[in-house]
């Protein structure tokens, strides 16, 4: 009978003893086993998932990508993604800012793609089993960080690239007497290398804080459920019309978080560009 | 006070700062709303700069969640 089986297994997912263990859900197990010259080289599941979110993305692009005369739904879907990070690149940068399109484009969809994955409820494919959970690539630091190092790398390249060690001249804005220059070149500095970082950390904390939430949640409802009639009416009916609250605004978040990442890719792409 | 209660206590002070994030998040997007609605026309080429000053009161808000996070897992 799969409910019985269902219940057994949700019941393994909800840590022993009735507490709640949130943090499951982030660690990262191998499939399949590698080891090259002392490392780890497993392909895991945060690997599947990257590489899911990839072809994802091939197949989005290379379905659209028909440069018919008169688009049908899907060109009209790729032309409005592509056109919304043109657009935002010429808002924020300027005509120069057409050469990083490419990019700050990749960006963009991959980290919406993967964030949107990592809300895909396919526990409730049978086959799957019902502990089988999707996996937030960009829940990890290891993979935002990446993603901002190479950010703040082609920030670097670019404007030592252009501007020689002119580039330097960010750190003073223009027009700043000297004794206000001593106060605010430390300032502009430390806020300037504390870019990559807060990059990362911004796209990292908030899918994994929304992931904490629903998990959180859905043990309530099965907690709840399990205690008895009298607590999955006080408890897990207002914990299931919430999650789906939470569920919409987590749509909400990956969209809005991977937007955040590559506007403030573009301000700083700007900043190296055109200095103050 | 045993270290755990203390490490419990902790992370409730910490998530303090997340509801005041909540405040400024609020702010931001009240006051953009406040002053759209006065001038709809120009609100469009606001939008970047809306999201600019979200993505910076929220990061404060996300970081009193890391300390939060840091107190009840990380630290010994």
């Amino acid at each position: 009978m799969p409910a019985a089986a269902g219940e057994r297994g949700v019941r393994t997912s909800v840590a022993a003893g009735g507490n709640i263990d949130p943090m499951h859900q982030f660690t990262v197990e191998p499939i399949v086993g590698l080891h090259a010259g002392g490392y780890d080289i497993s392909f895991t599941n945060s690997a599947l998932w990257m590489a899911i979110a990839l072809l994802c993305f091939w197949g989005f692009m290379i379905g659209g990508m028909k440069r018919e005369l008169v688009p049908g739904r899907w060109q009209m879907m790729v032309e409005g993604l592509t056109g919304f990070v043109t657009n935002m690149m010429r808002t924020n940068i300027g005509p120069e800012g057409r050469k990083f399109t490419p990019y700050v484009f990749s960006l963009f969809t991959f980290i919406l793609i993967c964030n949107f994955l990592g809300l895909f409820p396919i526990g409730i494919i049978r086959p799957l089993g019902v502990n089988a959970h999707s996996f937030a690539a960009t829940s990890h630091f290891s993979i935002t960080g990446v993603l901002a190092i190479l950010s703040f790398s082609i920030v670097l390249i670019v404007g030592f690239g252009r501007h020689g060690f002119h580039f330097f001249s960010l750190f003073v804005p223009h027009g700043t007497p000297w004794y206000i220059a001593l106060l605010v070149a430390p300032i502009e500095f430390v806020s300037f290398f504390v870019r990559p970082f807060s990059l990362g950390l911004r796209l990292f904390v908030a899918m994994t804080a929304g992931h904490i939430l629903l998990d959180v949640f859905g043990s309530f409802i099965v907690t709840g459920l399990n205690a008895g009639p009298g607590y999955g009416l006080l408890v897990s009916l207002p914990s299931f019309l919430l999650i789906i609250g939470i569920s919409a605004l987590e749509i909400l978040v990956a969209a809005i978080q991977a937007y955040v990442f590559a506007l403030l890719t573009s301000l700083y792409l700007n900043d190296a560009i055109n200095l103050h | 006070m045993d270290l755990a209660s203390a490490k419990v206590i902790g992370a409730g002070l910490a998530a303090i700062g997340v509801g005041l994030s909540a405040l400024g998040v609020g702010n931001v997007f009240g006051s953009f709303l406040e002053s759209a609605l006065r001038n709809p026309a120009a609100a469009d080429g606001q939008q970047g700069r809306l999201f600019i000053g979200f993505a910076a009161a929220e990061l404060l808000g996300l970081i009193a969640f890391v300390v939060a996070i840091i107190i009840l897992f990380v630290a010994k």
